[in-house]
């Protein structure tokens, strides 16, 4: 009975390693959410998401542009992302299985591991340096730059999830590829592709680096693509470096709003995918 | 109303796997309204039989069928035809009940009209075809629920409303009843003596006694070649060949 005695010690060690790791593991997250709370919600007001921001010294104020920008932002991303991200998984998963295919799928694989500062470079040299100009426009294509492989994978992975006899019932129905395609096999796939935007949405949302050089940031009101714009991420950058206690302050808020914007769509996102797998 | 009139000449017909060959020389002919049963051990060729008369057996990478599937005296291979065209003409039921799981009852007996196109009401296209799949008067209060709430039996009967409601002429069946219990395949059974009024049917089976409930013709298939094709009550009482003899007998198969 030797070995069953040093078993169960082995046993014990391993789970409470396990259950000290995961411990660990929560303490960054709980603490990120601690400290917005304790910081930043001091500073939520109704003023936060309506005003404008104002100069140094001055009181009140907001960064409601900002906050519109990030959506505005977001929103024309999706525009270019999108399409091309959903139609390139479509793409891999129904005709995917060739070299064109493998060859796609690699790009993809290499475009979602390009550091996101470097594709706010290739935004700027793309967009900026041509229109002679910092624009919501430049930043919307970096975000979508980078919502593509992550919408293109996800996709593909949800297409190849549709049974196949789907599939046949509707071409033996007489219905052209296409059609089948995008009416019968993308419509079964549909909540699962949601969730995934929802995801990539989330993931866009919280981007600085791409933004810094690309839509720049903007002190007033902006619903032009060819202007500069603000965001949440990148009034919280120049909030947070300033000097200023006020901006300081304002920055935690709008840290806060920025989490909670992201944890509510991660939460639909989750909750969608529950609902999912049980309606399947 | 037009009744569909329709004939399948099926003439030295030849279907491969890439280099494997599935079919051999095959020559049928169905005539219009009546039944052929197709029966054979595993892998003899009897669901590529099927699907090379709708021209489904292309969608398979590397499959390729040569020879001529005549249907109303037009070749369905012939160059100037649109495969896509031929499956309006000729539709098909699977194995397993495959409704559309995002749709509901309604429409999946109308995704036939609606994904081809066709713009108009279709309640009563849809009335019409759910009657004749005799699934009418169990799903009426609810045609607005989910395909997928319904019992296995009635989703094959769904499908074969979706598959009657495009009004094709011909209707292929590969093994309908082999996924359902008893009661739902005698359901089945009882229909496709039903829709042998209107439509000509070629079904898949595995089960001998099926084959001889509902069908007029009979085709034996094994490994790949075409043994026989006669009336089923000479296929089961007095065959011709010793192979077909062998096998309705349970002597392997």
């Amino acid at each position: 009975m030797k070995g069953y005695g040093r078993r169960r010690f082995v046993n014990m060690a391993m789970t409470a390693f396990c259950g000290a790791a995961v411990l660990i593991a929560l303490v960054p997250l709980v603490s990120v959410f601690w400290l917005l709370l304790a910081k930043g919600f001091a500073g939520l007001s109704w003023s936060l998401f309506t005003s404008l921001p104002t100069p140094v010294g001055e009181p009140g104020g907001g960064v409601g542009n900002a906050i519109l920008g990030t959506l505005f932002l977001v929103g024309l991303a999706c525009v270019f992302g999108l399409p091309i991200g959903i139609g390139t998984g479509l793409f891999l998963a129904e005709r995917g299985n060739g070299p064109i295919g493998d060859a796609v799928r690699f790009v993809t694989e290499v475009l979602s591991g390009v550091p996101s500062i470097v594709i706010g470079v290739v935004a700027y040299g793309l967009v900026v340096v041509p229109m002679h100009r910092f624009s919501a426009l430049a930043g919307a294509v970096a975000l979508a730059l980078l919502m593509i492989p992550t919408l293109a994978r996800a996709t593909e992975e949800m297409v190849r999830l549709v049974p196949s006899h789907l599939r046949e019932a509707a071409l033996a129905l007489g219905v052209p590829q296409w059609k089948t395609s995008l009416r019968v096999v993308l419509r079964t796939a549909l909540s699962g592709i949601v969730t995934a935007i929802l995801l990539s949405v989330s993931r866009a949302a919280g981007e600085t680096a791409p933004l810094l050089f690309t839509s720049l940031n903007n002190q007033y009101w902006n619903f032009r693509p060819d202007q500069p714009t603000a965001s949440l991420t990148v009034q919280i950058f120049n909030y947070a470096i300033s000097p200023y206690e006020d901006w300081i302050q304002k920055a935690w808020a709008s840290a806060l709003v920025l989490l909670l914007f992201v944890s509510l769509m991660n939460l639909t996102s989750r909750f969608l995918a529950r609902s999912r797998l049980r309606g399947a | 109303m037009q009744q569909p009139q329709s004939q399948i000449s099926v003439q030295s017909l030849n279907a491969f796997f890439r280099s494997t060959r599935a079919l051999k020389d095959v020559n049928v002919q169905v005539l219009p309204r009546s039944v052929l049963a197709v029966i054979g051990p595993s892998g003899c060729g009897k669901s590529t039989f099927l699907r090379c008369l709708n021209r489904m057996h292309e969608l398979i990478p590397g499959a390729t069928a040569t020879g001529q599937v005549l249907i109303d005296g037009q070749d369905v291979y012939s160059s100037n035809v649109d495969p896509v065209m031929v499956r309006r003409r000729v539709g098909m039921v699977f194995q397993r009940p495959n409704p559309f799981p995002t749709m509901s009852i309604f429409d999946n007996a109308a995704a036939g009209l609606r994904l081809n196109g066709v713009r108009n009401s279709y309640a009563e296209q849809v009335e019409k075809s759910l009657r004749q799949s005799a699934l009418w008067d169990e799903v009426k209060d609810r045609l607005h629920a989910a395909a997928t709430s319904l019992s296995g039996g009635q989703q094959q009967r769904l499908c074969i409303a979706r598959a009657l409601a495009v009004e094709p002429e011909v209707l292929l069946m590969d093994e309908p009843a082999s996924a359902l219990d008893p009661i739902a395949t005698a359901r089945i059974e009882e229909l496709i003596r039903e829709l042998r009024e209107r439509y000509t049917i070629v079904i898949v089976t595995h089960n001998m006694q099926q084959a001889a409930r509902v069908s007029d013709w009979t085709a034996f298939f094994y490994m790949g070649e075409l043994v026989e094709c006669a009336p089923t009550e000479k296929i089961f009482t007095n065959p011709k060949e010793q192979r077909t003899e062998d096998y309705v007998t349970g002597k392997f198969g």
